[in-house]
């Protein structure tokens, strides 16, 4: 954590410590940029627990008025939102977990200087990275490999991102000393048990961070099941909550019949917009501290 | 342990030619072992792929196959370049990129110098957090909160502004072309600011105290201070993310353009994403919008390149 904020914390005016009107233009114009981030998801949690009187008033702003929670119990009834997002963590955690094996798998070869041959695996991995093949030759890919329709098509094709295996790989070079290897080696250590007791244990925070890349990557994208899921089973909540939310008039928004609505669309679409942005909202705040320098590190040279 | 009975013990071996060789396979098969699972993944999921791109040179229908389908050279090219959709879809893609390139290039670099001559440091980490927070959002929850604050009638924005009386109508940001653009490309910007500034405030921190405490004593301002150390100083990292970003004039993003789309804009939403999905996937054009996938990634590879030797030229260590 220290590096990035270290700078400030030490006045580099020598004495002069007091705080000056420009300083005060700095914090006011952040402060703002801070608004704009936090107040729409305030209007937004506000509406979605607020009365459709008030809200059909344009009364709400940035607190909720008449709070109740029917939107919340018509999303939990219809189930279709609570059922994609229990899919998509399925999804998702699979997603993270299979990225993460082939991405050390990948880095920790490729971030040692003995291996031979190590720049033509590095620029076979890396080739993908910067040429794509487009969606169609993909899509008849996939439907050879019997992928489409299926949740692996979501897993199993993104999962290992050669950047995120440049980030680690530039991670390991950087901050584990050759030295350590060595001292294994003449303890007669394999390169598995290096990879096992040097190497991982040295690069949680790397692991943290790529993580949590994986998992917000997958959480998010939703261009995929479009291409290539037809069966509504099949498809990640994202995509869900674009069919409902966006639907081109932006105004469309569809829960069952069964699920007896009584909130307005403008108050319903709130409560889905929140209740799907709440698990990155919640798991948020305690991985940020997390993944700041890990980034830094992988990045820099990356 | 394996390696225990190894001649030499030392990691640097001796030996020539074959002993040499087999030596090495000796010690570091597992490295090879481990690479066999990333490699099957590229060549599986995306190698394979790859020779799909010869029905941008085939008379290409779904329902014939490859089989009953008949070489055409690179009459789809000459056909795409007389095709006014994508010719639309090209313009558009190229302006708008050009537009996020513009616009959204140096705004993270401003909120790095600003976060990094902000003095109160408790402040600096929560607001660090909160900026960073957008990133991790998809596009279907950005345009929906574009949705909620930039609608002309129940949008947050307008409502302030009409109750303020300001306004008459509600601004259409997200019905008029000209002005949805705007929300297009601001919505990017907001998007990344916070998470682009990471990277500058890194480089930042690499910049010696001592640059900034001689710029003091000879009585430099803090705006002379920020010109002459802080920005020579982060230098290389904006070169190298220009090019990066410079590589990018031929991309297209489907989830951001559809998640934005609407009837009324159809006119600057329609880019090569959206010209590859609807004449592709859904309209059964495959040998087009293969062809046209194969344009963006040939140009976009040979921009990188370019942009690698450049960066190397400049000295920077290139990117590959």
């Amino acid at each position: 954590m220290s590096s990035i904020y270290s700078k400030a914390e030490k006045p580099r005016q020598g004495g002069l410590n007091r705080v000056r009107v420009s300083d005060v233009i700095i914090a006011i114009i952040i402060l703002i940029l801070c608004a704009t981030c936090i107040l729409p998801f305030l209007h937004i949690a506000s509406k979605s627990i607020s009365s459709n009187t008030a809200v059909l008033a344009k009364s709400v702003y940035l607190l909720p008025k008449q709070v109740n929670f029917d939107a919340y119990a018509s999303i939990f009834r219809d189930g279709q939102l609570t059922y994609s997002m229990g899919y998509s963590i399925v999804v998702t955690l699979l997603f993270t977990l299979i990225g993460m094996v082939v991405t050390i798998c990948a880095a920790y070869p490729l971030s040692r200087s003995l291996l031979k041959g190590r720049r033509v695996f590095s620029l076979i991995i890396l080739f993908t990275l910067y040429f794509n093949a487009g969606i169609i030759p993909e899509y008849l890919l996939f439907k050879q490999l019997g992928l489409i329709n299926t949740m692996w098509v979501l897993i199993l094709p993104l999962s290992f991102s050669p950047y995120n295996m440049l980030i680690m790989r530039t991670y390991l070079e950087s901050t584990i000393p050759e030295s350590l290897y060595e001292a294994a080696y003449l303890d007669g250590a394999s390169h598995f048990q290096m990879l096992s007791r040097v190497t991982l244990p040295l690069s949680k925070p790397i692991l943290a961070t790529l993580s949590l890349f994986y998992a917000v990557g997958r959480w998010n994208a939703y261009a995929d099941a479009r291409y290539f899921i037809t069966r509504k089973a099949l498809q990640p909540i994202q995509y869900l909550l674009s069919n409902m939310v966006l639907s081109s008039g932006a105004d469309a928004i569809s829960l069952a019949e069964g699920a007896a609505v009584t909130s307005t669309p403008e108050v319903l679409q709130a409560a889905t917009v929140m209740f799907a942005t709440l698990p990155i909202l919640l798991i948020y705040p305690f991985i940020q501290k997390h993944f700041v320098k890990g980034v830094m590190v992988g990045a820099v040279k990356g | 342990m394996r390696t225990k009975n190894l001649q030499p013990a030392n990691p640097l071996l001796e030996g020539k030619g074959m002993a040499k060789f087999k030596n090495r396979l000796a010690r570091d098969w597992q490295l090879y072992v481990l690479l066999l699972l990333p490699l099957a993944f590229v060549f599986i999921f995306k190698y394979a792929a790859y020779p799909g791109l010869r029905i941008a040179f085939m008379n290409y229908k779904p329902a014939r196959g490859y089989a009953g389908s008949t070489w055409v050279g690179f009459d789809i090219f000459r056909k795409i370049f007389r095709d006014a959709d994508f010719l639309r879809a090209l313009k558009n893609s190229m302006m708008f990129n050009f537009l996020d390139l513009i616009v959204g290039f140096p705004v993270p670099i401003i909120l790095a110098l600003l976060l990094n001559e902000l003095r109160f440091p408790r402040f600096k980490k929560l607001s660090q957090t909160i900026l960073y927070l957008p990133h991790f959002l998809s596009w279907v929850i950005i345009a929906s909160v574009a949705y909620q604050v930039f609608r002309p009638d129940t949008g947050l924005l307008n409502i302030v502004l009409k109750n303020a009386g300001l306004i008459e109508n509600g601004i259409p940001f997200l019905t008029e072309k000209n002005h949805w653009a705007a929300t297009y490309l601001l919505m990017a910007v907001w998007q990344n600011m916070g998470w682009g500034s990471i990277i500058y405030l890194a480089a930042m921190t690499g910049i010696s105290p001592e640059l900034y405490e001689a710029a003091t004593v000879d009585g430099a301002s803090r705006l002379r201070r920020i010109w002459h150390v802080t920005l020579p100083g982060i230098k290389a990292t904006m070169v190298t993310l220009l090019i990066l970003n410079l590589g990018r004039i031929m991309g297209s993003n489907f989830e951001r353009l559809s998640a934005f789309g609407n009837v009324n804009v159809r006119e600057y939403q329609y880019q090569l994403a959206v010209y590859i999905y609807e004449k592709g996937l859904a309209g059964g054009n495959f040998s087009n919008a293969t062809a046209v996938g194969l344009i963006q990634s040939f140009v976009g590879f040979l921009l990188v390149l370019s942009a690698d030797r450049f960066a190397k030229g400049l000295g920077e260590g290139g990117l590959i």
